[in-house]
């Protein structure tokens, strides 16, 4: 089953762990299978159109999967997700 | 108020000046010469027997330079000015016999008198030794590096370390943007400030640590928050900007300006255990809205002050910065431009992924049409 990577301040969002298995072949049904799980993650990635959040990147395989096919990226059994905001801290 | 330029004029109604012919006549029996330009400025060269002693140390070090204050003393700096201020000051501390050079070492320079290179500045050898071994930089590359020019947008806490390690990797000039003063909850990551210094400007404490560091690197300090209407102003002739900003707004101007400007940037920011880098080559690599097109709404981006961030990430993180950049100014590896590296403190991770440049960018698709130059919301909406 494939894994999706959580970064800390997206936590809360699914019981504050750091991974989350989920069913799926394509990334857009790993994100929606774990979505089933934890609802607040789904309307944390998803906008209502079913489309991925835009503040969010989305790697796959070291890879950025809007230069793959998006949602339709397929997904190997046991492949690692990661799921990114960007981050602004710096100076202050 | 009497400004610079009467401060001068009155001080040379008081003070002797003398030529750079006069001085030179008097080669057989030279007066005690001293410099009180800064150091960096010094290491372009030096007139023979010149003591060094900028004029913030000027008082301190006269009476190791010439107990006597009947000795005859004269000061120069670059074209006569601050000598002549200088001058003045002896004359308070009792130095009777005191000139100011007219012209400056620059007058000297073009009647071509001999120049010298000042004591210290002979320690490039040694201070570089580690520099000089690698095949990649090597006397060349060390050479470029005095040259380059780089500008560290956000004294705090991935500015300290990046702009220590180009200090003391001899970056020519290194340009500090920052607005703020030193505040107590900083010093837990900002090292560049310290206790003593709480209340200050930030870039002036930057300036003092860089010089005692490294006084042959010359410091640009610029104490103003970056907005639409200066940036390009402050940016503009520097090779290479660290991004060490705190807000999302800042890091989309300054991405807006490097892609006006053609300036590589490298955008480094961290929160809590995490840190992120990548460097933008503009219009070769993707630029930071490629890869977030938009912020994070703001429960999800928060500050480090609102989150929290162990002091040692963002040391991490400003280092690889000063990586980057070295790697940038000497042409040298193979850059984080086109990825982005995703650091993780608490799991003890270190991921490189790869991004691309989007055709449908907002601030990058189209070289010929660079993004107008506006300030951001915290949305990164642009502000009318
Ligand atoms: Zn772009």
């Amino acid at each position: 089953m494939p894994t999706i990577r959580i970064p800390t301040l997206l936590r809360p969002a699914v019981g504050g762990v750091a991974r989350v298995e989920a069913e799926g072949a394509t990334i857009g049904e790993v994100l929606a299978g774990a979505a089933a799980l934890h609802p607040e993650f789904g309307d944390l990635v998803f906008e209502s159109d079913g489309s991925l959040k835009r503040f969010l990147a989305v790697f796959l395989g070291g890879r950025d999967v809007r230069h793959l096919r998006g949602l339709d990226t397929p997904v190997p059994p046991g492949a690692e997700i990661i799921i990114l905001p960007a981050a602004a801290g710096g100076a202050r | 108020m009497n400004d610079y330029h009467d401060l001068v004029r009155r001080a040379k109604e008081q003070i002797t000046e003398v030529t750079a012919a006069e001085l030179a006549a008097r080669r057989n029996a030279p007066p005690v010469l001293v410099d009180v330009r800064e150091a960096y400025e010094a290491a372009t060269g030096i007139i023979p027997g010149a003591h060094l002693a900028p004029r913030g140390v000027l008082e301190k070090a006269m009476p190791q330079i010439a107990p006597d204050t009947s000795t005859e003393v004269v000061l120069y700096c670059t074209v006569g000015n601050r000598s002549a201020l200088a001058a003045l000051v002896l004359a308070q501390m009792g130095y009777t016999a005191v000139a100011s050079l007219a012209g400056g070492i620059a007058h000297w320079r073009v009647n071509g008198y001999p120049i010298e290179m000042p004591a210290g500045a002979g320690d490039t050898d040694a201070r570089y030794a580690r520099h000089l071994a690698l095949p990649e930089i090597g006397r060349a590359g060390q050479q470029r590096l005095g040259e380059s020019r780089v500008l560290v947008v956000g004294a705090g806490g991935l500015g300290s370390p990046a702009a220590l390690y180009l200090a003391a990797a001899g970056v020519g000039t290194l340009g500090i943007v920052d607005y703020d003063v030193i505040d107590v909850s900083n010093l837990q990551r900002q090292v560049l400030h310290d206790t003593a210094r709480i209340g200050s400007l930030k870039v002036d404490s930057a300036a003092a640590t860089l010089s005692a560091l490294n006084p042959w690197v010359a410091v640009e300090t610029h104490a103003i928050r970056l907005e639409a209407s200066n940036v390009a102003e402050i940016a503009s002739g520097y090779d290479v900007v660290v991004d060490g900003t705190d807000s999302f707004p800042a890091r989309y101007l300054l991405n807006d300006a490097a892609l006006n400007l053609r300036i590589p940037v490298v955008h480094g920011s961290v929160v809590r255990f995490e840190g992120q880098l990548m460097v933008v080559d503009p219009y070769r690599g993707p630029c930071y809205r490629c890869v977030f097109p938009v912020p994070p709404p703001p429960e999800l981006s928060p500050s480090c002050a609102e989150a929290g961030v162990l002091g040692a990430i963002p040391g991490v993180i400003g280092s690889l910065q000063a990586v980057e950049a070295v790697k940038l100014l000497l042409g040298i590896g193979e850059t984080l431009a086109g990825r982005l590296l995703v650091f993780d403190g608490l799991a003890g991770q270190i991921d490189v992924f790869s991004t691309a440049r989007d055709p449908g960018c907002e601030a990058c698709a189209d070289p010929d049409r660079p993004p107008v130059l506006v300030d951001y919301d915290e949305a990164c909406r642009p502000v009318r």
